[in-house]
C-alpha cells in the first residue's frame, strides 16, 4: 500500500504522494522554477554590476578626498551588462510562463483525479453509507474541498519551495558578498519562520469549523428551499429565517475570527520586509562608508529585498493553503478512503442464473449492532413464483429485498440464487440479474427516452417503445409534445407518482432481469392509474422469480407464496387461503387492513359489473 | 501566482449546461438546462457595470466608517510602500556625495543624513504595518457583514417568492446564489475594490515620484506602457471567452455528481457505474481543459511583463550611462538614480500585474452580482395588501365563487370552480390526475394566485386577508412527507411554535404516531437524518399529521395523504382520521375509498370543473362519472367512458 492510499498516513504527505503519480509534471514545475529563480536572482546582479562596473562608480574607498571620475566604466560593458540582463528577463518570462502553466495543470490533473475517485466512490459505496450520508455535505466535499486540495500542490507546496530557494540563494549570494549586512537581513527570516507556523496551527481548527458551518448553512437553505410547501403551509418563514440566521451569524463571527489573524499576520509579515529594508539600508551605508560595500552591491541587497517582498508577503498565503489543504483533504480522503461493507471478492465469478431459484438460509441482518432487522429468515421462491411480503413498517420486508442485490449484506446466513452464494459472484453480474422497482421512483434530468434505457443504453427506440407499452406508459409519452424526448426531472416535466413508477417499470422490463423485486408500497395513484399499474405489473412479473412488498389486496391474492413478517421474523407462509384459514396474524392484518378493499369489489359485483380474474378487459 | 479560484465560487449549478445530447447511444445527459422561462446567464462575461456596483453601494452604507477607514488606511499603505525607493535614492545620492566630498563635515553630515533616512524608512514600515492591519481589519469586517447580510436578506426573499417560482426553478440553482455568488461579490467588495485602488494608487505614486526625481528618464522608463496597453486589450478578449468556458464546465461537472447521488440506489441497481464514470470523466476531462486554456491565458501575463520591465531597466541604465560618460551627472547622482529607478520600475509593473490578475475576480464578481439580483429582483406573487385584515380566529367556511386559474397562462386549471364549504364540513375531491384536485387545496391557503372569481374564507377575500393569520388555523398534510433535520419534537412543533410537550405528545397520540415513537431508543428526542430518511414513508408522515394536528387547525388539508403509506400506516391514520376531521373544515383528496365514503359531499372533477357533488350513496344511485369511476377501481372492467385504458393484449 502506497502512502497516498493509506488512511492512516498524515493527510499533506497523502496529497504529496497523490502528486507524485504525475512526477513528469512536477519535475518540469519544478526544473522551470528553478530555472526562474537563477534567472529572478540573477537580475539584481546584474543590475548591481551594471552600476558598479558600467558606471564605474567604485569611489568610496577613496575616504582622502580625491577628484572622483563617474566614467571609470566603460559604454562597452554597461552594454554588454545591459543586453545580459535583457536575456535573463526573457528567459525569466519563458521559465516563469512554463512554471505557472505546469503547476496549474498539476492541479487541475489532481482535482481531476480526486473528482474521479469521488464519484467513483460514491456510486460504490453501498446503501449503509447513503443512508447516513447527506447529499449537502457530500457536494461541499466535492466541490469546495477538491478546490483546496488543488492549490496545495501548485500554490502551496511547489511555491513554498520557490520562496525556500529564493529565500536561501539570495541571502546566500547578500551573506558572501558581505557577511555582516547579509547576516542582519537574514535575522529576519526566522521571525517570519516564527509567526507563519504560530498562524498555521491557530488558523487549522477554525477552518475546521468554518468548512462544517458551511454545510450547515446550506443544509438549512436547502431544507428549506425543497420543503417550501410546508414553509409556506405553516406561514413558517420567519422561523426558517431564524434558523438561517443562526448559522449565517456563527459564520460571520467564525470569518471575521480568520480575517482577524490575517489582517495581523499578513500587514506582520509585509512590516517585517520592510523594517529589514531599513536595517539593511542603515548598515549598508555604513558600510559603504567603512569602504567594505560598493554602492552596486548595496542597490543589489535592496533589490534582492524587493524581490523577497512578494515571497514573503505569500507565506502567509501558503500557510493558509496548506491549513485549507489540511481540512480539506481530511474531508475528501473521508470520501475516498470510505470502505463499501459490501465488496465483491476477489475470486468472483459471475451469477449464472438458469432457473431463478431465490433461497435465503438462516438469514439475519441489523443497520447496526443495536438494532437486529432480521433473525433467522429462511425462504425459497421457487423459480417463477410471485412472493409477496406482507407485514407493518419496520417489519423488515424492505430488508429482505435489499439484501438480494447486495446492498447490504447479512450479518448472519446466506443467500443462494441457483444455488450460488450471492457474495461468491460478481456485483454487476449480479445486479444485472435482478431488477428493481422502487417505492421512492428516482428519474434523471434526462429525456423519458434516456431514462427508459438507463439500465441498457444500447437500447433501441423500438425496444424503448416495446417496453414503455408494456409499462402502459406509452399513452401518456405519445400525448407528450415532445414524445420521448420530453424532459423528466427538476425542470422538466413533472410526472404523477403513478407515472414516475410506470417509467420505472419500463426501465426495468428493458433490462429482462431473471429476478424482480418490486416495492408496491405505493398506493400513490388515482383509480384509473392504479389499473394501469396493476397491468404493467403483470406484465412485468410473467416468467421472472418475483418479490413484492405488497399493499394491494390483489397482489396479495395472486402470489404464488405469502410471507408474513413481524419483527424481522417470518411468522407465516403460504398462500392467500390457507393462511386466511389459519387465522394466525395474516387474517388480523386481513381483516384490518385489506378486507376493505374486498369489500368494494364485492360491493362492486352487487351493482352488476363484472370482475374478471386474470386481467385485461 | 495566477490564481483565480477556478469554478470554486462557480457552486455546482452556476451556470448554463449545453445542449442536451440527443440520438442513439448517447448516455444520459445530466446537465444543466437552460430554462425556457428561468433566469438567464447570458451576462457572465462583464467585467464592470457601473449599474451593479451602484446597487451595492447600500450594502456598504451601514459599514460607512468602517469603510472610510478602510480607504484612509488603503491611501496611507499604498504611500508607504511605495516610498521607499524614493528615499532610498535621495538617501544614497545625499550619502555617497558627502562621503566622497570627505570633509570633516561632510562625513557628519553623512551619519546624520543616514541615522535620518534609516529611522524615516523604520518609521514607515511601523506605518505600514499599522495601516496594513487596521485595512484588513476594517475590509474583512465589512465583507463577512455584508455576506450575512446578503445571505439573510435573500433567504428572507426566497421566502416571500410564492410556490410558482419554486415550480420553475432548480433548487440547486438557487443554492449556489446564495451560498457560491454571495462570496464572489464579497472579494469584489472588499479585497477586490481595495486592490484595485491601491493599485492606481499605486502607480499614482510611483509615476509622481520618478517625474520627480528625473522626468527625461521617467518618460523613457514609462514609453514602453502603450505596448502594454495594447496587449492587455487584445488578452483580455480572450480571457473572457475562456473564463466563461472554466466556470461552465465546472457547473456541468457539479451537476452531474451531484445527480448521481442522489440517484445512487438506481444507478447500483441498473449497474450503470461504469457507463456513469466514463460519461463524468469526459466531463471533468472537459472541465480540466477549459481551466488549462485559460491558465494558458493567464501566464502568458508574466513573460510580457518580465521582458517590458526589462527593456525599460534597459533603457534607463543606457540613458544614465551615456550621462555619466558624458560627465553631465557625477557617480553618486548616477548611482542615486540607477538604484531608484530599477526598483521603482519593479514595482511598477506590479500593481499593472495585480490589475490583470483582478481581473477574473471582477469578472466573476459581475456575474455573481448579476445573479444575487437577478433573486432579489424577482417579485414576489403573493403578498399581503396594504391594511390587510387579521383574521383573529377562524370559522371554517369557504366559498369558492367561479373561480378561474392556471399555472401557465393559456392552460386553464380550473374553469368556473364554485363551491361553498360549510365550517366543518368534509369535501373529498375525486377525479382523475390533472382534473384540478390539488390546485383547489393549494388556492385554499393562497399558494397561487386565481385569474377570475373569487376565493372567501369566513366571508373574507383571501387577497385581503394577512396569509399568516390565516395559515395559523390551516394544515396541510401532503403526499410526500416533508420533514427537517432535528428531532421528531421540533418537526411536530413546527405545526404551533409553543406547543408545549404534552400538546406535542397529544398531537402524536392522536394520529397514532406516538406508538412507533415511544418505541424508539430516544422517543421524541430522536434526532432525524436528513429530513427523516431514517423512518419509514409511513412513519414520516405519521409524523407530519401530528405536525397538522399540533396546529388544532380549522381549516384541514389532505392532499393524497395516505397515498403513500403501507398499508399499516394507513390503517392507523384512517383510525386518526375521524378525530382529525371533526369539527373541522376539511378537503380530502384520496385513493381510499373508505376515505372518500365518509366525507360529508364528494366533488367530482374533470378538466378544473365540478361533474357531480353529493354524499356516496346520492352519487352511486346517480349512476354517473362517481359510480363510474368508483366500479373501475375495483374490477379490471374498463367503463364505458373508456378512460383510456390501453386494451391489455398479451
Amino acid at each position: 500500500m502506497s502512502i497516498a492510499t493509506n488512511p492512516d498516513a498524515p493527510v499533506l504527505l497523502r496529497l504529496v504522494a497523490r502528486a507524485w503519480w504525475h512526477r513528469s509534471m512536477m519535475f518540469a514545475s519544478i526544473f522551470a522554477l528553478v530555472g526562474a529563480s537563477a534567472l529572478t536572482i540573477a537580475a539584481p546582479w546584474l543590475t548591481g554590476y551594471a552600476i558598479d562596473t558600467g558606471l564605474g562608480v567604485v569611489t568610496s574607498t577613496n575616504l582622502a578626498g580625491d577628484e572622483v571620475t563617474s566614467v571609470e566604466g566603460s559604454m562597452s560593458t554597461l552594454m554588454v551588462t545591459i543586453g545580459l540582463l535583457a536575456a535573463a528577463a526573457i528567459g525569466r518570462g519563458f521559465f516563469v510562463y512554463a512554471q505557472t502553466y505546469l503547476a496549474e495543470r498539476l492541479g487541475q490533473t489532481m482535482a481531476y483525479d480526486f473528482r474521479n475517485d469521488i464519484y467513483e466512490r460514491l456510486q460504490r459505496l453501498s446503501y449503509a453509507y447513503h443512508d447516513k450520508a447527506e447529499i449537502g455535505q457530500v457536494m461541499s466535499r466535492a466541490t469546495q474541498d477538491v478546490e483546496g486540495v488543488r492549490m496545495f500542490v501548485n500554490m502551496g507546496v511547489i511555491r513554498l519551495a520557490y520562496v525556500v530557494v529564493l529565500v536561501a540563494v539570495s541571502y546566500g549570494l547578500m551573506i558572501s558578498a558581505n557577511a555582516k549586512v547579509g547576516l542582519i537581513a537574514f535575522a529576519f527570516v526566522p521571525v517570519v519562520a516564527i509567526q507563519a507556523s504560530i498562524v498555521t496551527m491557530k488558523l487549522r481548527p477554525i477552518w475546521l469549523g468554518i468548512q462544517d458551518l458551511q454545510g450547515q448553512m446550506a443544509n438549512v437553505l436547502q431544507e428549506n428551499l425543497t420543503g417550501q410547501r410546508v414553509v409556506k403551509a405553516f406561514s413558517r418563514a420567519e422561523f426558517e429565517q431564524q434558523k438561517f440566521d443562526a448559522k449565517v451569524d456563527t459564520l460571520f463571527h467564525e470569518s471575521y475570527r480568520t480575517a482577524r489573524f490575517q489582517a495581523f499576520n499578513e500587514p506582520f509579515l509585509q512590516g517585517i520586509w520592510l523594517l529589514s529594508l531599513a536595517v539593511v539600508f542603515w548598515f549598508g551605508v555604513i558600510e559603504i562608508r567603512a569602504g567594505n560595500m560598493t554602492a552596486g552591491e548595496l542597490t543589489a541587497f535592496q533589490l534582492y529585498l524587493t524581490l523577497m517582498q512578494v515571497p514573503v508577503r505569500s507565506i502567509g498565503f501558503i500557510i493558509n493553503i496548506f491549513a485549507r489543504a489540511h481540512s480539506a483533504g481530511a474531508r475528501v480522503f473521508e470520501i475516498v478512503d470510505a470502505r463499501s461493507p459490501v465488496e465483491e471478492r476477489a475470486d468472483a465469478k459471475p451469477l449464472e442464473v438458469t432457473r431463478g431459484e431465490v433461497r435465503f438460509e438462516n438469514v439475519s441482518f441489523a443497520y447496526d449492532a443495536q438494532s437486529p432487522v432480521l433473525h433467522d429468515v429462511n425462504l425459497i421462491a421457487q423459480p417463477g413464483q410471485t412472493v409477496a411480503l406482507l407485514g407493518p413498517t419496520g417489519s423488515g420486508k424492505s430488508s429482505v429485498v435489499n439484501l438480494l442485490p447486495r446492498f447490504y449484506d447479512p450479518t448472519g446466513g446466506r443467500i443462494l440464487i441457483d444455488g450460488q452464494d450471492v457474495r461468491d459472484v460478481t456485483l454487476d453480474s449480479l445486479r444485472t440479474s435482478i431488477g428493481i422497482v422502487q417505492q421512492d421512483v428516482f428519474l434523471f434530468i434526462a429525456s423519458i427516452r434516456d431514462n427508459i434505457r438507463y439500465g441498457r443504453p444500447d437500447a433501441s427506440d423500438d425496444e424503448v417503445i416495446a417496453a414503455a407499452k408494456a409499462a402502459r406508459i406509452h399513452d401518456f409519452i405519445v400525448s407528450q409534445p415532445d414524445g420521448y424526448d420530453t424532459w423528466v426531472g427538476e425542470r422538466g416535466t413533472t410526472l404523477s407518482g403513478g407515472q414516475r413508477q410506470r417509467v420505472a417499470i419500463a426501465r426495468t422490463l428493458l433490462l429482462d432481469p431473471k429476478v424482480l423485486i418490486f416495492d408496491d408500497s405505493t398506493a400513490a395513484v388515482d383509480m384509473r392509474t392504479e389499473f394501469l399499474i396493476q397491468e404493467a405489473l403483470r406484465n412485468l412479473m410473467r416468467g421472472r422469480t418475483t418479490f413484492v412488498i405488497a399493499q394491494r389486496l390483489r397482489t396479495v391474492m395472486e402470489a404464488d407464496q405469502i410471507l408474513v413478517m413481524r419483527d424481522g421474523e417470518i411468522v407465516e407462509q403460504g398462500r392467500h387461503e390457507q393462511l386466511l384459514e389459519a387465522a394466525g396474524f395474516y387474517r388480523q392484518i386481513y381483516d384490518l387492513e385489506l378486507r376493505d378493499q374486498e369489500e368494494a369489489a364485492a360491493a362492486a359485483v352487487l351493482e352488476g359489473a363484472a370482475i374478471s380474474e386474470g386481467g385485461g378487459a | 501566482m495566477a490564481y483565480w479560484g477556478g469554478g470554486g465560487a462557480g457552486g455546482w449549478s452556476g451556470g448554463p449546461g449545453g445542449g442536451p445530447q440527443r440520438g442513439r447511444g448517447t448516455q444520459v445527459d445530466m446537465t444543466t438546462r437552460r430554462g425556457i422561462d428561468g433566469w438567464d446567464y447570458d451576462d457572465l462575461g462583464k467585467v464592470y457595470d457601473t449599474a451593479l456596483i451602484r446597487r451595492l453601494i447600500p450594502f456598504i452604507r451601514p459599514h460607512k466608517w468602517r469603510a472610510i477607514g478602510a480607504l484612509i488606511s488603503t491611501v496611507i499603505l499604498s504611500a508607504t510602500s511605495y516610498a521607499p525607493p524614493f528615499i532610498m535614492a535621495l538617501a544614497v545620492k545625499r550619502i555617497i556625495g558627502s562621503v566622497q566630498e570627505g570633509t570633516p563635515e561632510s562625513l557628519d553630515q553623512a551619519v546624520a543624513d543616514t541615522q535620518f533616512y534609516g529611522l524615516l524608512l523604520v518609521a514607515l514600515a511601523g506605518v505600514m504595518f499599522l495601516s496594513a492591519m487596521f485595512q484588513r481589519l476594517m475590509t474583512g469586517y465589512i465583507g463577512h457583514h455584508m455576506l450575512r447580510d446578503l445571505r439573510s436578506m435573500m433567504f428572507a426573499h426566497l421566502n416571500r417568492l410564492s410556490l410558482s417560482f419554486y415550480d420553475r426553478e432548480e433548487v440547486g440553482r438557487i443554492m449556489s446564489r446564495v451560498t457560491s455568488d454571495v462570496v464572489t461579490l464579497q472579494e469584489l467588495m472588499t479585497s477586490g475594490f481595495l486592490n484595485v485602488l491601491s493599485d492606481l494608487l499605486g502607480l499614482t505614486i510611483i509615476i509622481v515620484l520618478v517625474y520627480l526625481l528625473d522626468p527625461v528618464l521617467a518618460t523613457v522608463a514609462l514609453a514602453v506602457i502603450p505596448l502594454l496597453f495594447v496587449f492587455m486589450v487584445i488578452w483580455q478578449r480572450y480571457a473572457a471567452r475562456a473564463f466563461i468556458r472554466v466556470r461552465q464546465a465546472i457547473a456541468i461537472v457539479n451537476a452531474n455528481i451531484n445527480e448521481n447521488v442522489s440517484g445512487v440506489r438506481v444507478v447500483q441497481s441498473m449497474v450503470r457505474e461504469e457507463t456513469n464514470l466514463e460519461h463524468f470523466e469526459a466531463l471533468n476531462d472537459q472541465n480540466r481543459r477549459m481551466n488549462l486554456d485559460a491558465a494558458k491565458l493567464q501566464a502568458s501575463v508574466m513573460p510580457l511583463v518580465e521582458v517590458l520591465s526589462t527593456v525599460a531597466t534597459m533603457l534607463v541604465l543606457f540613458v544614465i550611462g551615456l550621462r555619466a560618460f558624458d560627465g553631465r551627472v557625477t557617480g553618486a547622482e548616477a548611482a542615486g538614480l540607477a538604484l531608484g529607478f530599477t526598483l521603482y520600475i519593479q514595482r511598477f509593473f506590479n500593481p499593472v500585474r495585480d490589475i490583470v490578475l483582478q481581473y477574473t475576480m471582477l469578472q466573476r464578481a459581475m456575474a455573481g452580482a448579476h445573479r444575487i439580483f437577478e433573486v432579489l429582483d424577482t417579485e414576489p406573487a403573493i403578498v399581503d395588501p396594504l391594511g390587510a385584515v387579521e383574521l383573529a380566529d377562524v370559522e371554517g367556511r369557504v366559498d369558492f365563487e367561479h373561480v378561474k386559474f392556471s399555472y401557465i397562462e393559456g392552460v386553464a386549471v380550473l374553469r368556473d370552480f364554485d363551491l361553498h364549504v360549510e365550517p366543518g364540513e368534509s369535501i373529498a375531491l375525486v377525479g382523475h390526475t390533472g382534473a384540478g384536485k390539488t390546485s383547489v387545496t393549494a388556492l385554499v391557503n393562497r399558494s397561487y394566485d386565481i385569474q377570475g372569481g373569487r376565493i372567501l374564507v369566513d366571508g373574507h377575500d383571501l387577497t385581503q386577508l394577512q396569509r399568516a393569520s390565516l395559515t395559523r388555523r390551516m394544515s396541510v398534510v401532503l403526499q410526500e412527507p416533508y420533514l427537517f433535520s432535528g428531532t421528531i419534537r421540533e418537526n411536530i412543533r413546527y405545526g404551533r411554535l409553543d406547543a408545549s410537550d404534552a400538546d406535542v405528545t397529544a398531537a402524536a397520540v392522536a394520529v397514532g404516531a406516538d406508538e412507533f415513537v415511544e418505541q424508539l431508543p430516544n422517543g421524541y428526542d430522536t434526532v432525524l437524518h436528513e429530513r427523516g430518511q431514517n423512518l419509514s414513508v409511513g412513519q414520516r408522515q405519521l409524523i407530519s399529521f401530528a405536525r397538522a394536528l399540533v396546529a388544532d387547525p380549522r381549516i384541514l388539508i389532505l392532499d393524497e395523504a395516505t397515498a403513500n403509506v403501507d398499508t399499516h400506516t394507513e390503517k392507523i391514520i384512517q383510525r386518526a382520521l375521524s378525530t382529525m376531521l371533526k369539527g373541522r373544515t376539511s378537503f380530502v383528496i384520496a385513493h381510499r375509498l373508505s376515505t372518500i365514503r365518509s366525507a360529508d359531499r364528494i366533488v367530482v372533477m374533470r378538466d378544473g370543473e365540478i361533474v357531480e357533488v353529493g354524499s356516496h350513496d346520492e352519487l352511486m344511485a346517480a349512476e354517473g362519472v362517481y359510480a363510474d369511476l368508483y366500479r373501475m377501481t375495483f374490477t379490471n372492467a374498463g367503463s364505458e367512458d373508456g378512460v383510456a385504458v390501453p386494451a391489455a393484449t398479451h
